[in-house]
């Protein structure tokens, strides 16, 4: 497998605060990439570094590159909403915009020129929500509010939102912390099935999430990348002391 | 928890429970009578209206009390050039305030730099606390001049009291707006920035439709201050009742508002009068006009409007 992205000698400050240091990791392509850590360890904030959704933060400054298809995406002729499209981001709390089920799935096809209307914009939207696993819950209530789902069906509908605008990569940030776990299930099946077509990184509180639903794990702690590994390796035979201690709990 | 096995207490009288909450009945009470009252205050206006100006609609017949011409000396009390001249003067300065407010917001909610909304927004409130009376001197001395240079027969026109106007009533509308727009959350925002969307594509397409209801009850205070607005007015308008030509320099003619009207001659009426309970019969008009817009403004944002628009996120 090639990779997709890959991150070399990365640095990220919040003003004076040096949240990321030094990070250097490549993410697979068409693999589901797991971050692990406590709070505040970093890894939503690296996460948002990969499709610059920190630039939105006044005060934060990057430094070094992230390679997308060896491409760095902090290069000066690098424009952000481009780049937004290829590597979409799914919010920890699902974020469905004040609108009908079916404007929110066409929210990304009408803004990138896609499609604007008519039988084209239908296919995407249901293309989008077939592909998300919501198809068959809402076809005959396309126009009602989005906030009228559940939740758990509100973040399925921020995945079809996403996948709308045909990304190469999805940033997933902690998508299931606000699900029950039916919901947080049928998510994780998604995410695997979403696998084969895109590439998935995601950040997660919850230890067995990403050891069942991840191929590759990665564990920050206190800004560092502690350790990287496959998912299997990590959680049954972690390289450092520090990981066995956080995925056995007694550190965290 | 030691008492969690205990029974309710059942042997304290009830009249000692009451007692206990005697600071809740007071507080509750006060609340209701002030609450009451404000309903009561509001139908006692209009009752007081009523009272005065009824006569007004029963002795005049409706088609000269709706025409067009207005001689009170000559006992001809044709609303129309009052009710015109309201109408134009009010279009203007909403023409004028409408879209310079809501771009207002939108920069300052959106766009300016922190340090930058911070300077402007109290300074921007602080508008709101000049005198009509103040701002309408200025219209006299500085604005009327202006707009006469430009070429219109007189400075006291209808259009230097829109701009009066609308100069009054844009903190009210910006500062209304920004606060819709600063209660859309960010999540909305960043949902649309992280598909692809620019920020203009994110402000347009999510932010306000998500703020409209906000934004309407902006647009709508905003008319209400023009359309009640009195001194400014009186006295950079012309105080001219007539109905003025169609055409294109429809503004730059002077009219004669409604509120003015009340002001200039309540003072000079002999109460009981014909005269006397028709400037009434005008402030019921006005009463009605601002109790549509606040209808108006109920029912284009609705209850369901506010509750998707702020607590509808989960």
């Amino acid at each position: 497998m090639t990779n997709k992205i890959e991150v070399r000698d990365f640095n990220f400050y919040y003003g004076e605060f040096h949240a990321l240091k030094g990070l250097n990791l490549a993410i697979r392509e068409h693999a589901i990439t797991a971050l692990i850590g406590p709070s505040g360890c970093g890894k939503s904030t690296f996460l948002r570094c990969l499709n610059r959704m920190n630039d939105t933060i006044r005060g934060t400054r990057a430094q070094g590159e992230v390679l997308l298809d060896g491409a760095n995406i902090y290069a000066p002729a690098v424009d952000v909403v481009e780049l937004r499209q290829q590597v979409g981001m799914v919010f920890q709390r699902p974020n469905p915009f004040p609108q009908s089920i079916y404007d929110n799935v066409a929210f990304g096809p009408r803004v990138v020129g896609m499609a604007a209307r008519g039988a084209e914009l239908d296919r995407i939207v249901q293309e989008s929500l077939e592909g998300a696993a919501l198809w068959d819950e809402v076809k005959h209530r396309l126009r009602d509010h989005a906030l009228d789902l559940n939740p758990g069906q509100q973040q399925r509908l921020c995945i079809a939102r996403t996948i709308a605008v045909k990304p190469q990569v999805i940033l997933m940030d902690e998508p299931c912390s606000a699900l029950d776990p039916v919901a947080t299930l049928r998510v994780e099946d998604l995410m695997r099935r979403l696998a084969a077509e895109y590439t998935i990184v995601i950040v997660t509180h919850n230890m067995q999430q990403a050891a069942r639903a991840s191929d590759y794990t990665g564990f920050f702690w206190l800004g560092e990348l502690v350790e990287f590994n496959a998912t299997e390796t990590l959680f049954s035979t972690p390289s450092k002391p520090l990981t066995e201690a956080y995925i056995t709990g007694r550190r965290g | 928890m030691a008492a969690a096995n205990q029974p309710l207490d059942a042997s304290i009288p009830p009249d000692e429970i009451a007692e206990r909450r005697w600071g809740e009945l007071i507080i509750e009470g006060v609340i209701r009578v002030a609450g009451i009252s404000s309903i009561v205050i509001i139908a006692l206006i209009f009752l007081f209206l009523l009272r005065e100006g009824l006569p007004a609609f029963l002795d005049i017949p409706l088609r000269q009390l709706f025409g067009t011409r207005w001689y009170p000396i000559e006992e001809m009390f044709g609303l129309l050039p009052l009710l015109v001249g309201s109408l134009i003067v009010t279009v203007g300065a909403v023409a004028i305030s409408l879209p310079l407010g809501l771009t207002t917001a939108i920069y300052l909610g959106e766009i300016a730099p922190p340090w930058l909304r911070e300077i402007l927004k109290p300074i921007i409130e602080v508008l709101a606390g000049i005198p009509s009376i103040v701002l309408g001197f200025l219209g006299w001395i500085a604005l009327a001049p202006l707009i006469q240079n430009l070429g219109a027969p007189t400075g006291l026109t209808a259009f230097t009291g829109s701009l009066i106007l609308a100069y009054m009533s844009l903190p009210t509308i910006i500062s209304i707006a920004e606060d819709a727009l600063y209660a859309v959350p960010k999540e909305y925002r960043d949902g649309a920035l992280a598909i692809g969307a620019t920020q203009w594509q994110a402000i347009w397409r999510v932010v306000l439709p998500a703020a409209r209801p906000g934004l309407m009850i902006a647009v709508m205070l905003g008319i209400g201050r023009a359309i009640g607005e009195t001194m400014a007015v009186m006295m950079v308008t012309g105080n001219a009742a007539n109905i003025p030509s169609l055409g294109s320099g429809i503004f730059f003619q002077p009219v004669r508002t409604m509120t003015a009207t009340i002001a200039a001659e309540m003072g000079e009426v002999a109460q009981g009068s014909l005269h006397y309970s028709t400037l009434f019969a005008i402030g019921i008009v006005l009463f009605l006009i601002s109790f549509a817009i606040n209808a108006l403004a109920g029912r284009l944002v609705g209850v369901e409007g506010l509750r998707r628009s702020r607590g509808g996120m989960l």
